[in-house]
């Protein structure tokens, strides 16, 4: 079994060239067992490139990767099999039945016919698709094909799962499967990398990002790691019962007040840790009733876009 | 980054390639466009051979030839056999690249399949649905003549037919899916299609003279290079497979510019450890001439074993035979023995000039049939005069002259200086033919045709041209004059 702090995934200034071209260049990541790490990037950053060198695909032209331990050059074959794989177009075989497909990629993949008739029922009943396992796979819909193709992936109970945009083309029912499923997958300790343009998605369901652009990681860390450092100090906002009146120039001396209104207040903290139960033990010490007390939320779009508008060097 | 002991199902060898191969058939035969055809050339397409057979048999008859009815019929069986197999050419076409346009083809190649499985699966895939057809419209058509004409063809014919058709469709869908591999799109697949649809067009009329001379002997000579050849396509096929290029290749274009790159490349390839110092044509002769002969070592070993084969073989052929007294006289040579008696093409007068280009010539049509025959042309087009040579040597040996002695005054002066070139020429040129059938972790299969090409280029214009040049000269100014020292010349 894995040692939990082991890091299952490991790539240590992974690059690859086509010819003159560098899709990726000196990329490193690490993600442990049970992490889930976003990777994050504008179309043809080396998000697939990346994926593809980390699944035993394609041979980097430097640098190292492991998967469990495994060189992903000196094991290809073996980390293979141990890697589940999401492209992110699902690729079926639309003439074959979902159980067809299934079976074929069971099989592959070492399965006995046992282990395959109960995966698929498993996994076609936690994705709802149960009713749909004898119908061609020319019938469905995108959404469909691609959850069926994300049940490929986990077939085999993979160790590590490489997932391309798995919820692009899907309703939000569906996604929010998805997304279920994968916090399960990461309750049962399996690594997942997850290359996705939806960034609520990325904060939702990764302990890490990673925003990767022309090739190179040029951001990483947790989503809270990202806003602090991108987005300077995290703004609070507090709700009052009744309006200040008088208070706010005494609030001022103890805040760094951004804005505010009759019965709100928005203020810069360094350290909200210390900031915000002296700033309530204040308040309450002034008979000032509070409502609330939060954070105002700052989407990782903006870190995202501020990243990869920082890195935009001219002459690149 | 220690190894964590977990172990995963795998697989066996065989088992991949027929997981691989039972889907691919699945599609296969749940396509009607596949299926249509392939019944209608199964089923229908023999029938009216036969009544095609019986009808053309009526007619020459009729002009007192029946023979070429009777040739007609066994042709007929392969041509049978021969149409559903084309069918595999459609599927093996499309065996990769297809799916690769249909984004199928990323999640087969990350399953833990080898390579070896996926390309060996894909080819019987693609081979199983038309043999069988072929099989099944050679049996409707035997039927059919049995039926209604009461002929069975001998056994020994059918066998040929029978292995025959299995080589050819093997030939086929091994290029097949060589091209397949190479190609960026199935409409690029389909162009690239006529490197094998056209020499099988040949292939088959070759075999149609062959049968209507009704020497069907030759078929089983035919089948075994079809077998070579076929071979040579499945191991090239196996060293081409490569995960990255299916899925890397996106547009293939020609860049002038990052050929002359190559170019330059391979050309300063043997100062890569020392900078340029000295005059280039001194630098050329002291490093480029020997790393470019170091590097065609190989294929001059093959080129030399193969020269000395043909030469003994030859030679001892030759002197096994008895001519009759005088059919081989030396006594009446003179000076003008040396000039053709009428000027042709090839060699219109014997002077240096003509015989330097006819020789250059010879070797630069060596070197361009070498190139899609695998090198094997180029081998064989040197054997030939040589085996010629010897054979008449050997002759001289039973007509009471010295074969050696003959070989010493009519081509020693010359050849010392001819043959080697030619040997190098030659083995230029097979290196360059097969380059595309090794495997090397450190080189593309580009990069050894490139590497290949540029040093037959240095060989080629800087020691065999004026190598070639000298042994002209001799041979016209010295060697009429050693064979007239040696056997007497009048005039």
């Amino acid at each position: 079994m894995l040692r939990q702090d082991l890091d299952v995934i490991e790539a240590e200034r992974l690059t690859k060239a086509f010819g003159d071209f560098v899709a990726v260049h000196d990329v490193s990541l690490r993600v442990k067992a049970g992490g889930v790490l976003a990777l994050l990037g504008p179309n043809g950053a080396g998000k697939t490139t990346t994926v593809r060198m980390l699944s035993g695909v394609l041979v980097p032209t430097s640098g190292r990767a492991c998967i469990a331990g495994l060189d992903v050059v000196a094991h290809a074959a073996e980390i293979r099999g141990r890697v589940g794989v999401l492209s992110e177009l699902p690729g079926l075989y639309l003439r074959s039945t979902a159980r067809e497909y299934l079976d074929f990629f069971g099989a592959v993949f070492g399965l006995t016919r046992e282990q395959r008739r109960a995966r698929m029922t498993e996994l076609l009943a936690q994705f709802e698709m149960s009713d749909v396992i004898d119908r061609r796979l020319s019938e469905f819909s995108k959404g469909m094909k691609q959850k069926l193709a994300l049940i490929r992936t986990m077939l085999h109970d993979p160790e590590v799962l490489l997932l391309d945009e798995p919820t692009s083309a899907m309703d939000p029912q569906s996604a929010r499967l998805v997304h279920d499923a994968l916090l399960q997958l990461r309750d049962q300790r399996r690594s997942i990398i997850l290359c996705t343009h939806n960034l609520v998605e990325a904060e939702m369901m990764a302990d890490d990002i990673a925003i990767i652009r022309r090739g190179q990681i040029v951001a990483e860390g947790s989503a809270a790691e990202l806003k602090a450092q991108l987005l300077g100090r995290p703004l609070m906002e507090v709700r009052f019962v009744s309006p200040m009146n008088g208070t706010l120039h005494a609030l001022s001396e103890r805040l760094e007040v951004e804005s505010h209104g009759d019965d709100w207040l928005r203020y810069w903290s360094n350290n909200p840790v210390n900031d915000n139960p002296r700033l309530l033990h204040w308040l309450s010490d002034q008979k000032i009733d509070v409502v609330t007390l939060s954070e105002v939320p700052r989407s990782l779009e903006e870190v995202y876009l501020r990243v990869v508008e920082q890195s935009i060097e001219p002459g690149r | 980054m220690a190894a964590v002991a977990v172990t995963y199902p795998r697989v066996g060898w065989w088992t991949g390639v027929w997981l691989i191969v039972r889907r691919e058939l699945r599609d296969t035969f749940r396509d009607w466009r596949m299926i249509a055809p392939i019944v209608t050339l199964t089923l229908i397409f023999p029938v009216i051979m036969t009544v095609t057979a019986r009808a053309a048999q009526t007619f020459v008859n009729r002009f007192g030839t029946p023979l070429i009815g009777e040739r007609l019929i066994p042709f007929l069986l392969l041509i049978v056999g021969f149409f559903p197999i084309s069918f595999s050419l459609v599927i093996a076409l499309e065996s990769f690249v297809g799916e690769r346009e249909r984004k199928s083809l990323e999640p087969l190649l990350s399953t833990p399949l080898t390579d070896g499985q996926l390309y060996v699966g894909k080819t019987l895939a693609s081979l199983v649905p038309a043999l069988l057809a072929a099989y099944l419209g050679i049996g409707v058509y035997v039927l059919g003549l049995f039926i209604f004409r009461g002929w069975f063809p001998p056994p020994i014919l059918l066998t040929e037919i029978l292995l025959l058709t299995t080589v050819e469709g093997l030939v086929m869908v091994a290029g097949a899916v060589v091209v397949s591999t190479r190609a960026t799109s199935v409409r690029a697949s389909n162009l690239l299609a006529s490197f094998i649809i056209i020499p099988m067009a040949l292939l088959v009329q070759g075999e149609a003279i062959i049968m209507f001379l009704a020497v069907y002997d030759v078929l089983w000579y035919v089948a075994l290079g079809l077998v070579v050849v076929a071979l040579i396509l499945v191991r090239m096929g196996i060293g081409l497979f490569n995960r990255e290029e299916l899925l890397g290749r996106e547009i293939d274009s020609i860049s002038l510019r990052g050929v002359g790159r190559r170019i330059k490349q391979y050309w300063l390839a043997a100062e890569s450890d020392r900078p340029e110092q000295g005059f280039w044509l001194r630098r050329l002769y002291e490093r480029h001439v020997p790393a470019a002969l170091r590097r065609t070592r190989p294929a001059l070993g093959v080129v030399v074993v193969a020269l000395l084969i043909v030469g003994v073989l030859t030679g001892v052929a030759g002197s096994r035979i008895t001519l009759p007294p005088n059919v081989i006289d030396l006594s009446h040579l003179s000076m003008t023995s040396f000039a053709p008696g009428t000027p042709n093409l090839l060699l219109p007068e014997f002077s240096w000039s003509a015989v330097w280009w006819n020789n250059i010539r010879s070797l630069l049509l060596a070197l361009a049939l070498g190139m899609f025959s695998f090198g094997s042309i180029a081998v064989v087009l040197l054997m030939i005069p040589i085996g010629v040579m010897t054979f008449v040597a050997g002759l001289m040996g039973g007509a009471g002259y010295s074969p050696i002695v003959f070989l010493v005054a009519f081509i020693l002066p010359h050849g010392l200086l001819e043959l080697p070139a030619a040997i190098i020429a030659t083995a230029g040129a097979l290196r360059i033919g097969t380059a595309i059938l090794h495997r090397s972790p450190d080189m593309t299969m580009g990069d050894r045709w490139w590497l290949a090409l540029i040093d037959f280029v240095k060989l080629f214009v800087f020691v065999v041209i004026p190598v070639l040049l000298a042994a002209a000269l001799l041979e016209v100014y010295v060697t009429p004059r050693i064979v007239c020292a040696v056997y007497g010349c009048a005039g």
